[in-house]
């Protein structure tokens, strides 16, 4: 397959042209993660195997959840779900900078005529305890995606530093299509052959916006969703205070509990000083992970099923 | 004389660090090259987004170098001389030479001759380790190395008299290769000196290798592009430098925006360009107004003529400003004076509730203020209730430095009080040390009342005073600010008055103990920040605590504008002859007393008119200048009052001539003392003359 598209990227095209680009220079591709999660960085795909001494490429389609960001569906660039598709090559290849143009290449911007720029932005993670530093990377002064060096994980310092890409899938789509709604976006070609019709990003989800924002905003019920917070942090505090802590199912939970708290938020019970214990309960419920993780990788031989 | 040339190639490094970095890398190069004995000559430095590059003129080896070392004497013990061997590198007392002094007589001599070493020798340890210990403001690992950069590094071109010094840091080999411009300059560029690294990257190359002269050409371009369409560009030197660090081959580019957007805030446009977007914007030389069009500085020449960077970069805009309209027409569905309760969600301080908590006490000691600032109390008490209310539009909160004039507006479009859309705006001046002072008295009193509220609660409640550079509350600009509010008013308020309002009003929990301490506090505090303002104007310091010893004792308190009046009263005086000798004559009868009062205790009460005529004289000065000083430091006449102090200087000059103050009669040493001691206290009433340097 070329990485030239010969016309311009459905949405899913899109996503199977990075896919692709990214397993032809050695990556796993991976499958979404199935909890909710606030951005593709949350994956145990990043946030656990960027610690430890292995290599690990990787990249793969998150949906990401932000409650706070729906608009029901009113609003052209503005969801509170969406896709990140992210990439995670550890340690970072001398031509990770490279291989990412390549990748835009392959999604058809063209760079003669398009002003590429890398622009400051130190990225951070406080519910992870994750920095980096690196870009933005902008098309024409729009962000395209967020380019980063990891340097530290789970409030560790990482042994082997992981270049870490992310792209906004909606808003790159927007872009190499020339579409001002997100809703308008192609999802799917019409196929003549066997008569399927084109399918608009609206068909797909513009009512999941509609009902997941009415929900978020009016119907999730606070009570019992900070029971569910408390349910989640205990579980995962259990399971990491085990003889034999259980770092990959307690992360679940520390993830559960960082989208309940989105939740909350959402729903505008939570003040500014509380807005920050929460982040602490979750960040240190995602450390307690991360360094249950790298302790029980050390103990596990490789291939040990072998 | 050989050329050195150095070029650092790496990923792109941030705007804001090139220049810095670039400065820092010359001088560790000049200093490092020195102290090995290397004379350097036209050493120059350039700097751009993807690389840092040094070139100088070197001799090829430094220079060989003889130092004697002296070491014990002869027949010295032998742990002495085991001790000089091992400092001066020798390994046998025979090594060393003996010299003979007629004083010291024969002692060991170490003659070390350190042989010159040749250039690239040097240069070769100095870059790593300048590498390696490189002052980024932040700097990272990459891949699985340890070395530290400001992004991963990417080559390094180090070259002697066209050869290349061999090294290698963070894995990467120094070499003669480097790299063009992305898009434009591929290719590896080979280079054997500094004008082939110019020719070929300034050529074929597409990269303009100096910082300023990316920024000159962009600057031209810029205006000539507006120029072209009757336009005028809106200088930023701030932004024009970020953006030369943002391309190796800047290319301006005009675009255009939907004229709808200029029904925004000027303000609000002008910063989404320039922050989110880092464009310049236009505005039309007859109006003076903003026009429907920006300059974005692109790194490339496109084949289209940058139609497609402008269109596209124009949706992005399109977008940040569709989105600030939207927050515009969000917060436009409240009036400003509905989001007043809103503020209760957002914290001031844990210990001092939240911003509606200060609002509240702002708003109340405004009102007591308005009356002696020439405000009209219930306006002022209004403009408090509302100044703070933008921060919680969902305007402020996407761009934070428009607190203030986002709540102006939206209350002007409202239709409201001329005096309170200035307050709420002006209330957060003066924000620096350069910004400037509200003069209108309703802005004024809010201004004042908002600076006196953070200083005393923070001062009360102990807690989060600046120490160092850390000042998270920013009470030193607080405090600045208060003083030149009063000082460029000329208002002459009584600190002690304005503080106690502030605690009645507030805190009648608070027991005077605590207030007292408090208030102590904090003059002292401002006493620093008057000094620092005086600094800053390039005024003499010392004057302030010379001032407020001799004028706190009051007990009422000096009004900040009186002080800082009189600190400069006082510089003027001390700067004339009259002043100088009125200080040395001052300086006089106050060291003798001091030596006195060693011997034995001072005569006290006041001086008898003594018999012989100087010091007659100088009693009569004396009794005049006294009552002079008094009644025209009741009129505040201080000017009046210095030269009142002034007139002394005769008499006291001729009484130190002419006069044996220590006498061998008692009575008359003592009398003398007692009179010394009245020019001390004479001179008090209007400066500390103890605390004036010099």
């Amino acid at each position: 397959m070329s990485d030239k598209p010969a016309q311009t990227l459905s949405f899913q095209g899109l996503i199977l042209t990075l896919q692709n680009y990214w397993a032809k220079q050695g990556c796993v591709i991976l499958q979404p993660f199935d909890t909710e999660v606030g951005a593709g960085t949350l994956h145990p795909a990043t946030v656990l195997r960027s610690l430890g001494p292995k290599p690990w490429n990787v990249a793969y389609v998150q949906p990401s959840r932000r409650p706070a960001d729906g608009r029901y569906g009113d609003n052209p660039n503005r969801l509170q779900h969406y896709y990140q598709f992210q990439v995670i090559m550890k340690p970072n290849p001398a031509n990770f900078q490279e291989l990412y143009l390549g990748s835009l290449d392959a999604i058809g911007i063209n760079r003669d005529l398009h002003d590429i720029r890398f622009v400051e932005d130190d990225w951070e993670n406080p519910t992870v305890g994750a920095w980096g530093l690196g870009w933005e990377v902008w098309c024409d002064g729009m962000e395209v995606s967020q380019y980063t060096y990891f340097q530290q994980v789970g409030g560790m310092d990482v042994e082997l530093v992981s270049g870490e890409l992310t792209y906004g899938l909606e808003r790159l789509a927007m872009y190499v299509q020339g579409v001002e709604n997100v809703y308008d976006l192609v999802f799917t070609d019409a196929n003549e052959k066997n008569g399927t019709p084109e399918v608009l990003y609206g068909d797909v989800f513009h009512q999941n916006e509609v009902q997941q924002s009415t929900y978020n905003f009016e119907h999730a019920d606070t009570d019992k969703i900070l029971e569910k917070f408390k349910m989640a942090e205990a579980e995962c505090q259990d399971l990491l205070a085990l003889e034999k802590p259980l770092p990959l199912p307690a992360y679940e939970h520390a993830l559960k509990a960082s989208h309940l708290f989105n939740l909350l938020d959402a729903r505008g019970v939570v003040s500014p000083t509380q807005r920050q214990e929460y982040i602490k309960r979750v960040r240190d419920l995602a450390k307690g992970c991360a360094e249950a993780h790298v302790k029980s990788e050390e103990a596990v031989a490789d291939r040990a099923w072998q | 004389m050989a050329e050195l040339l150095l070029e650092i190639f790496s990923e792109e490094i941030p705007a804001r660090m090139q220049v810095r970095a670039a400065e820092d890398l010359s001088k560790m190069m000049i200093d490092g090259l020195t102290k090995a004995g290397l004379k350097i000559e036209g050493a120059k430095v350039l700097s751009g987004p993807r690389r840092l590059t040094f070139v100088a003129e070197v001799p090829l080896r430094s220079p060989d170098v003889s130092e004697e070392r002296k070491g014990p004497r002869v027949g010295s013990p032998d742990r002495a001389i085991e001790g000089f061997l091992k400092g001066a590198g020798l390994s046998d007392v025979s090594e060393a030479e003996i010299q003979s002094d007629p004083k010291k007589g024969e002692y060991y001599v170490a003659v070390l001759n350190s042989e010159g070493r040749n250039t690239t020798e040097i240069v070769s340890e100095l870059v790593p380790d300048i590498m390696r210990n490189f002052p980024w403001p932040k700097s990272m690992k990459s891949g699985a190395s340890s070395f530290r950069w400001v992004r991963p590094l990417q080559g390094i071109i180090c070259l002697l008299d066209g050869a290349v010094v061999p090294f290698e840091v963070g894995g990467i080999k120094s070499g003669d290769m480097t790299e063009g411009h992305r898009k434009h300059g591929k290719g590896g560029f080979k280079i054997n000196g500094f004008d082939s690294y110019v020719k070929s990257l300034e050529g074929e190359g597409y990269v303009v290798l100096s910082h300023n002269k990316r920024k000159e050409l962009i600057i031209e371009q810029a205006r000539k592009a507006c120029a072209d369409k009757g336009l005028e560009l809106v200088e930023d030197e701030g932004l024009l430098s970020e953006v030369a660090g943002l391309a190796e081959w800047p290319v301006v580019i005009l675009g255009n925006m939907d004229p709808s957007f200029l029904e925004l805030p000027a303000e609000v446009i002008r910063l989404s360009m320039r922050t989110h977007q880092k464009y310049f914007a236009v505005r039309d030389p007859k109006s003076g107004e903003l026009a429907p069009n920006f300059i974005v500085v692109a790194n490339q020449d496109a084949p289209d003529g940058g139609k497609a960077i402008a269109a596209g970069n124009s949706r992005v805009l399109s977008a940040r400003l569709a989105d600030a309209k939207f927050f515009q027409s969000e917060d436009a569905k409240k009036t400003l004076a509905e989001y007043y309760d809103k503020l209760d969600t957002v914290v001031f301080h844990k210990k001092l509730g939240t911003i509606k908590d200060k609002a509240e006490r702002v708003a109340a000691l405004a009102r007591e203020l308005a009356p002696k600032v020439g405000a009209d109390p219930d306006k002022a008490e209004a403009a408090a209730k509302l100044a703070k209310n933008d921060l919680v539009t969902q305007m402020v909160i996407e761009f934070t430095s428009l607190e203030g004039q986002i709540g102006r507006l939206m209350y002007e479009r409202e239709g409201g009080d001329p005096d309170i859309a200035v307050a709420i705006e002006d209330h957060y001046k003066p924000k620096g040390p350069s910004d400037e002072v509200p003069t209108n008295p309703v802005a004024v009193a809010v201004a004042l009342a908002d600076k006196i509220d953070s200083l005393f609660e923070f001062f009360a409640i102990a807690e989060e005073q600046p120490t160092g550079s850390k000042d998270p509350y920013a009470l030193r600009r607080a405090g600045l600010g208060i003083l030149r509010l009063e000082i460029e008013n000329e208002l002459a308020l009584s600190p002690r008055w304005y503080f106690e309002m502030a605690a009645k009003l507030n805190h009648s929990d608070l027991n005077y103990l605590e207030f007292a301490d408090a208030i102590d506090q904090i003059e002292g505090f401002l006493s620093l920040r008057l000094e620092n303002l005086l600094k800053l104007s390039g005024h003499r310091m010392d004057t302030v605590s010379a001032v407020s010893s001799a004028n706190f004792q009051e007990g009422v308190g000096l009004s900040h504008y009186r002080w800082h009046e009189r600190s400069l009263n006082l510089e003027t005086f001390l700067d004339s002859e009259e002043g100088q000798n009125l200080l040395a004559g001052y300086k006089r009868a106050a060291n003798i007393l001091k030596a006195e009062a060693k011997k034995s205790e001072l005569p006290e009460g006041l001086p008898n008119r003594p018999d012989d005529p100087h010091g007659a004289a100088l009693f009569d000065a004396l009794q005049t200048a006294s009552s002079k000083i008094t009644s025209a430091l009741e009129d505040e006449n201080f000017e009046k009052a210095m030269l009142s102090l002034a007139e002394l200087r005769a008499p006291i000059d001729a009484f130190f001539t002419e006069v044996q103050v220590i006498s061998s009669d008692s009575a008359v040493k003592e009398n003398n003392l007692r009179l010394l001691g009245l020019i001390r206290d004479t001179a008090r009433q209007i400066a500390d003359f103890e605390a004036i340097n010099g």
